[in-house]
């Protein structure tokens, strides 16, 4: 599977057994990149973890 | 098998190149010049050469032929030393200002002294394969390019030359203390130099032209001294043309430097090594280059790093000389660095 990082426009050859809502990483631009689909294969920038300061 | 020659092997270059010369498995290291040191081991003033030679530097009377002779002497001199010195080989590869730029009138300005042989400049392919890789093929008179020009220029070549940029840049330059060369002025003393972070050149420096020369383009230079013994980082700044996005610029560098075996594209959204830093490439003849971009503002960043000594001096040296010979652009410079270092 070919998916486009929508980033920096780097193909990426993912493998077969990638699954929905995985995150993969950008070889290039190093973006952490969410598969929101398969057929076809469709990244998004994956939303960053966000820190609640103990609250 | 070569028979290879170096001047002036007793400088900072010059004992860059006696190392990848002698790890290099076309090369024989015949001679090394030194008109300080002659008679002296070279690994008295190399120490990291230990066991892998026992020459001695030679006075340059004493040159025999070779295929290759290698010069790291200074601007200046060089232009003086080499008409006497080319019949010792086929092919000279020159590592000082003197015959990097073909205008003697920009040579003097820059230099502040007339060329003494003009009438050579415009025999000179630069040493620099990402900029000259076919006409090295035959070159027997190779200039490699400065340090901090070198960084520059990769720097800022896919952008001047896909026309993405305005001509007006900018270029702030630091560089480590190796760039001073191995015998030290009073300002280059440890107690001057450690911790400082010295505006050398504040305009003007010499780099600026070779920057115009290859780039196209119209840079104001700084040049800075900082805590490092090895390194070059530059910072080039200039105004994206109308409609010029990240997009645009980040495909630039991958056409230009998808398939050179010595420069990597580095503009990375995560991690410690987002841009281009030389701490990572000491030894190496790897260069950086990477970019940060600003649309709303139609600026871009270019930055760049590299070895001084290495592909900013003997490894571009080594890397002209391998295309030149029609070895593997790689052979003699394998080494990636350390990390940490």
């Amino acid at each position: 599977m070919i998916a486009a990082c929508p980033e920096c426009e780097r193909k990426l050859d993912l493998p077969d057994s990638t699954r929905l809502s995985e995150v993969v990483e950008c070889p290039d631009c190093r973006s952490e990149l969410e598969v929101v689909s398969i057929e076809p294969p469709l990244l998004v920038i994956a939303p960053e973890a966000e820190e609640d300061w103990g609250e | 098998m070569i028979r290879a020659a170096v001047l002036g092997g007793a400088g900072y270059i010059g004992g860059e190149l006696l190392r990848l010369l002698l790890g290099h498995p076309e090369v024989e290291l015949a001679a090394a010049v030194s008109s300080r040191l002659g008679g002296k081991r070279i690994d008295s003033t190399h120490p990291n050469l230990r066991g892998l030679t026992d020459l001695t530097f030679c006075a340059e009377e004493e040159l025999e032929q070779y295929d290759v002779l290698l010069l790291a002497a200074g601007h200046g001199a060089t232009m003086e030393l080499l008409p006497r010195l080319a019949g010792h080989a086929k092919t000279l590869i020159d590592l000082s200002g003197d015959f990097r730029l073909t205008d003697p009138a920009v040579y003097e300005a820059y230099y502040g002294l007339p060329h003494t042989a003009p009438e050579l400049l415009g025999d000179f392919v630069p040493g620099a394969p990402e900029l000259a890789r076919e006409a090295l093929r035959g070159a027997d008179r190779i200039a490699v390019p400065g340090c901090m020009a070198t960084a520059a220029i990769l720097a800022l070549r896919p952008l001047a030359a896909e026309q993405l940029i305005e001509p007006d840049v900018t270029v702030d330059a630091r560089t480590g203390s190796s760039g001073s060369g191995a015998t030290a002025g009073p300002a280059n003393t440890h107690a001057e130099r450690s911790g400082a972070m010295r505006v050398f050149a504040p305009a003007g420096h010499r780099h600026e032209a070779e920057i115009a020369q290859s780039c196209g383009v119209r840079p104001t230079m700084t040049a800075t001294g900082v805590e490092a013994v090895r390194g070059v980082q530059v910072l080039c700044r200039a105004t994206l043309r109308d409609g010029v996005d990240e997009t645009a610029v980040r495909r630039a560098y991958r056409r230009h430097y998808a398939d050179e075996p010595f420069v990597r594209v580095v503009a990375q959204r995560r991690g410690m090594y987002r841009l281009p830093e030389p701490k990572v490439l000491s030894g190496s003849n790897y260069c950086d280059v990477g970019f940060a971009v600003r649309p709303e503002a139609r600026q871009v960043l270019a930055v760049a790093a590299l070895d001084n000594l290495v592909k900013g001096g003997a490894g571009n040296a080594v890397q002209s000389l391998n295309i030149r010979m029609g070895w593997p652009e790689r052979l003699g410079l394998e080494f990636p660095g350390l990390h940490p270092v």
